[in-house]
């Protein structure tokens, strides 16, 4: 394959600037947590292209930990978030006001 | 224009996907459709795992990140039935246009950390050995086998194993706790 490592890491990079615009811009919290996960993908991304490149192993088995990690995240983010919507009936990211000062 | 190999045709295939991909999940409207590109975007990245020969960790992206994680977002969505077509831009236009300048920043930054590493284009790809698993190999070599995962994850990684099983135990627990319906505490002052 003729593609260097560089194209990969700017994969990864636009990857990560796109899921943080999403969620800076979304007022849609379930969207937000969706970009949220899309940064991690492309940090999965980045771990997988250089541990190939560096002919060793522990990029891939890290990816599992992240993966892991991510699914747990999801889990719980998602029953927090249905738990708001049980009380405030949005899930409008402007609302979420109670710990406003 | 010379002719691409099948490996490169198929990088810049898969890099357009998920690149299309994650800019729909971030510009359309309903929930849904974000949740639609979001597993398209997904399975793009497994792909492109495949052409970094980790095949296991393309299955394993695609099966679970893609196959649960998402699928879970799509339960979510349809059981509080999200699909307020709100607008795309905050009711404060300033927040949009700083998202904006905080995306053209971050990408500005990568693009100049990556302008002035020099040293990425000197990584070759190896061939990629055969584990034969004697005395004299190198555990942590890259292979596309799955018995080198199983052996890094039970020897060198092993506490991250351990914890991460426990940590989805906090996390099954969590839920449970999270999903019960919270009774109003006005009868326990009351006694």
């Amino acid at each position: 394959m003729n593609i260097g490592l560089d194209a990969f890491i700017i994969l990864a990079s636009i990857l990560f600037s796109i899921g943080l615009l999403g969620v800076l811009i979304r007022r849609n919290v379930i969207v937000v947590f969706m970009c949220l996960e899309l940064m991690l993908t492309a940090s999965i991304l980045a771990l997988v292209a250089f541990s190939r490149y560096n002919d060793t192993m522990d990029g891939n088995i890290f990816v599992f930990f992240i993966i892991t990690v991510a699914a747990a995240e999801v889990a719980v983010g998602l029953a927090v978030i249905v738990a708001l919507y049980k009380r405030l009936h949005t899930v409008n990211i402007e609302s979420f006001k109670q710990l406003k000062h | 224009m010379e002719l691409l190999s099948v490996t490169d045709f198929l990088f810049y295939v898969f890099a357009t996907l998920v690149v299309v991909s994650s800019a729909l999940v971030v510009l359309m409207r309903g929930p849904i459709n974000s949740a639609m590109f979001m597993i398209l975007a997904l399975v793009g990245v497994g792909g492109l795992f495949f052409l970094l020969n980790a095949y296991f960790l393309g299955i394993f992206q695609v099966l679970v990140y893609a196959g649960a994680i998402m699928v879970l977002f799509v339960f979510i969505i349809m059981m509080l039935g999200a699909q307020e077509r709100l607008n795309l831009l905050p009711r404060h236009k300033y927040i949009g246009f700083l998202g904006l300048i905080t995306f053209a920043v971050v990408l500005a930054g990568f693009a100049y950390v990556l302008s002035s590493q020099s040293s990425f284009s000197d990584l070759d790809l190896n061939t990629i050995e055969v584990a034969t698993y004697s005395d004299s190999v190198d555990y942590s070599d890259f292979t596309t086998s799955v018995k080198s995962f199983g052996y890094s994850l039970f020897t060198k990684y092993l506490l991250p194993f351990q914890v991460a099983g426990f940590l989805l135990l906090v996390a099954m627990l969590g839920v449970v706790v999270l999903s019960r319906r919270f009774k109003a505490t006005n009868r326990e002052e009351s006694k």
